[in-house]
């Protein structure tokens, strides 16, 4: 053997060695990076949604053969639901070819991803949840706080409230008492119930439980001497049933509390017992499993043995049909961008175009199997949330039945307040706002 | 001014704040226990509450009755109470208290992960049959739940008051806390001591996993009431059952005065944080707490 087919031979060796060591997508595979959490304090929420998630992957490549024969594949890193150890799992699960989104469920995680995503051209997904000003596709293109971003969250519960009292203008003169997680996911809505205030006339007070929320006599009290005519709590883990057994307590009337979207869930009501009954909550999709999609996961995915949730009674739970509306709405935008690039393994940055294309109407929604699971989305180059609407389901000690029709939260009063917020962002990042054009030209690889 | 001040609201909050303190007590004695006889600052008494309330609930789910549950979830507990100090404890004898501190920090995330691989994560409710609703006193409402669990936290230190005193192995207990170089010189079985005294730690833990657990659902979350006991024991003192009952009525009422008459000041949500600057102050003020024994030493 000559010394150059030594260096040949040595070359095809160690590009081999590489090509096993670093994991790649097949040609006919489109790989979902999840940074869940299955232990720790809030992994009832986790399992659910991730859960949730999951069983769809498995219902379209059981069913269909993938999306258009691009199977679907994953794997799980656990989080905890801590950020440091989210990102440690994104810099672990990153280097995974064929990535579609990210979707960490976490605020915190989420945050301390922007940068990381928008330098990848990888999507982050944030469903129902992430910084309001991320709706602003000029600003963070890679960002995508799909059906409800906590603005919109906020003028759908003041706008419920409002249809409770007879109309909008019906609420002047009245008193809403905010009680919201200290942290800044609970203070992120803070100026807009002001904002709301000031335009409808009623007055708001805003108090604070310091996380974790397992204790709250003072703030009840407090509330109880208010004497308002409702609290909307902003709530998260523990703190949920303790407001509710502590208005109990206090005296004040569970059906005169409104739930935001993380104060929605079973887990949050169960504890409280039959302080809960009564309690209202807002949510983007309903629960229970009565509809098509969630039978066809009954039928196919847990017929099959390859069901996520280890307790089939939690089929049909608000997390899992959460991480069942989140698979749809991953899903289909890769089906949008296939449209456009090929029935192949998507970039980053094509499935971000998908996205920013995702239109699903009320049609479109029955036709997947989801007609009152959800509403509707309309995804745009700069509208990431996509106008979801929202709902209200009440609690009746056993189950949520949903108790309005679809509500949509006032669009045209928020967008200005998020542009702003978002302008100041891009101007302290020295970020150029995005144009259609930019949005339009993709990464193809 | 003072015509107007709510004398109502101000005793609603300050009674509220008294019982809450007695919460913070039951966990705060399940520390001085083991404080008191063996000199570690027990940082898994959370995890074992966690534990003892998600065995109870999921006993009482898979049918056990109510009882029977009880009297298999103190069985466990004591088992595990025995288990750590033969396995953990035992072989770090007479190694520095930081030492102990830092095994007992290890086995709380050992008890909290082992307690979700057994029982699951999924939350639970925990109805021990006690009502809720509010009682009217002259006008102010009072927690008929929470007057049961000061109730249940007096009994319970009647019973440890009384078995520290007049029985043989409580006054083992104290020889030990007094000195346990004397105590072994004596004759002491300080390994069956100790066992026993982890044994009493597990059955306080039950308590006040089930209180909690009725309070707040049976959740991950229960371990971190641990937070509240801490300034408890600082003002109380970290020896004294006495000291975590007046820690925890002190803590208690001041966080709860604090949080409705000056948090505004702060911007609200002061009364987690407001607690240490309590203990904080008592500690530079009385190092051992207000019943806490003084330690003096030869150099």
């Amino acid at each position: 053997m000559t010394f150059l087919s030594t260096i040949k031979a040595a070359a095809l060796s160690a590009a081999m060695i590489v090509s096993v060591a670093l994991p790649a997508a097949h040609a006919d595979e489109q790989y979902f990076p999840l940074q869940s959490y299955r232990v720790g304090p809030y992994a009832a929420g986790g399992t659910g949604f991730f859960g949730g998630f999951i069983d769809y992957l498995n219902l379209i490549n059981i069913r269909d053969g993938g999306v258009n024969g691009v199977k679907l594949t994953w794997d799980e890193c656990e989080t905890q639901y801590e950020v440091e150890r989210g990102v440690e799992c994104y810099e672990r699960q990153k280097s995974h070819a064929g990535a579609a989104a990210w979707n960490p469920l976490s605020v915190g995680i989420a945050y301390a991803m922007i940068d990381r995503i928008t330098a990848d051209k990888v999507p982050l997904i944030t469903v129902n949840h992430g910084r309001t000003d991320s709706t602003d596709g000029r600003v963070f293109p890679y960002v995508f706080p799909l059906l409800l971003n906590p603005y919109s969250e906020t003028s759908g519960i003041v706008n419920y409230i409002a249809s409770k009292e007879g109309g909008i203008d019906k609420l002047k003169g009245k008193k809403i008492v905010v009680l919201y997680h200290g942290s800044p996911y609970g203070k992120e809505t803070i100026p807009i119930y002001e904002l709301l205030a000031q335009k409808y006339g009623f007055t708001v007070q805003q108090i604070e439980v310091p996380h974790p929320g397992n204790e709250q006599q003072s703030q009840w009290l407090t509330i109880r001497r208010a004497k308002p005519d409702f609290v909307v709590l902003r709530g998260w883990g523990v703190m949920n049933p303790v407001a509710l057994k502590t208005a109990v307590k206090v005296g004040y009337p569970v059906d005169h509390i409104v739930g935001n979207v993380w104060s929605n869930s079973e887990e949050d009501v169960i504890p409280a017992g039959d302080a809960a009954k009564g309690y209202t909550a807002i949510t983007t999709q309903a629960s229970g499993n009565a509809y098509p999609v969630v039978q066809e996961i009954v039928k196919t995915v847990y017929g099959a043995g390859k069901g996520n949730l280890e307790d089939k009674a939690r089929i049909g739970s608000v997390y899992h049909n959460l991480g069942i509306v989140n698979g749809i709405l991953n899903v289909e935008a890769i089906r949008v961008a296939q449209e456009k690039f090929g029935h192949r393994t998507l970039t980053g940055d094509e499935v971000r175009w998908g996205f920013e294309h995702l239109k699903l109407d009320p049609a479109k929604v029955e036709a997947l199997g989801a007609k009152d699971l959800f509403h509707s989305i309309n995804v745009s180059w700069d509208n990431h949330e996509g106008e979801g609407y929202v709902t209200f389901q009440q609690w009746d000690g056993k189950k949520w039945n949903v108790v309005s029709d679809w509500i949509a939260p006032d669009w045209a009063l928020l967008r200005p307040i998020i542009e702003k917020s978002a302008e100041a962002y891009a101007a302290e990042k020295g970020i150029k706002l995005r144009t259609a054009a930019d949005a339009d030209a993709v990464a193809t690889n | 001014m003072i015509a107007d001040f709510d004398y109502q609201f101000f005793i609603e909050v300050l009674v509220g704040g008294l019982l809450s303190g007695v919460m913070y007590s039951l966990v705060a004695i399940g520390f001085v226990l083991i404080y008191k006889t063996s000199g570690v600052l027990n940082f898994a008494q959370g995890a074992l509450l966690l534990f003892a309330a998600l065995t109870f609930v999921s006993l009482v789910e898979r049918g056990v009755p109510f009882a029977l549950a009880l009297v298999v979830t103190f069985a466990i507990m004591v088992a595990i109470g025995v288990a750590i100090e033969r396995t953990v404890l035992r072989p770090l004898t007479n190694k520095p208290p930081i030492t102990l501190f830092m095994a007992t920090l290890g086995l709380s995330y050992i008890i909290e992960g082992a307690a979700q691989l057994i029982w699951g994560t999924q939350v639970h409710g925990l109805d021990l049959g006690i009502e809720d609703v509010p009682l009217e006193v002259g006008g102010v409402l009072i927690s008929q739940f929470d007057i049961f669990a000061a109730v249940v936290a007096a009994g319970m230190v009647v019973l440890l008051s009384r078995f520290f005193r007049y029985t043989r192995i409580g006054l083992a207990f104290r020889a030990v806390a007094d000195d346990q170089f004397a105590a072994l010189a004596v004759g002491l079985r300080l390994p069956l001591i100790w066992a026993t005294v982890w044994a009493a730690a597990g059955l306080v833990a039950l308590v006040a996993g089930l209180l909690w657990g009725a309070r707040l659902g049976v959740q991950f979350s229960l371990s971190l009431v641990v937070l509240k006991a801490l300034p408890v024991l600082v003002l109380g003192g970290f020896d004294s059952i006495l000291g975590a009952i007046v820690g925890g009525l002190l803590i208690g009422a001041s966080e709860k005065l604090a949080e409705v008459y000056i948090g505004d000041y702060f911007g609200g949500g002061i009364e987690s944080w407001f607690a240490y600057v309590v203990a904080l102050v008592f500690l530079l003020i009385r190092p051992s707490g207000l019943f806490g024994q003084k330690l003096v030493e030869r150099v």
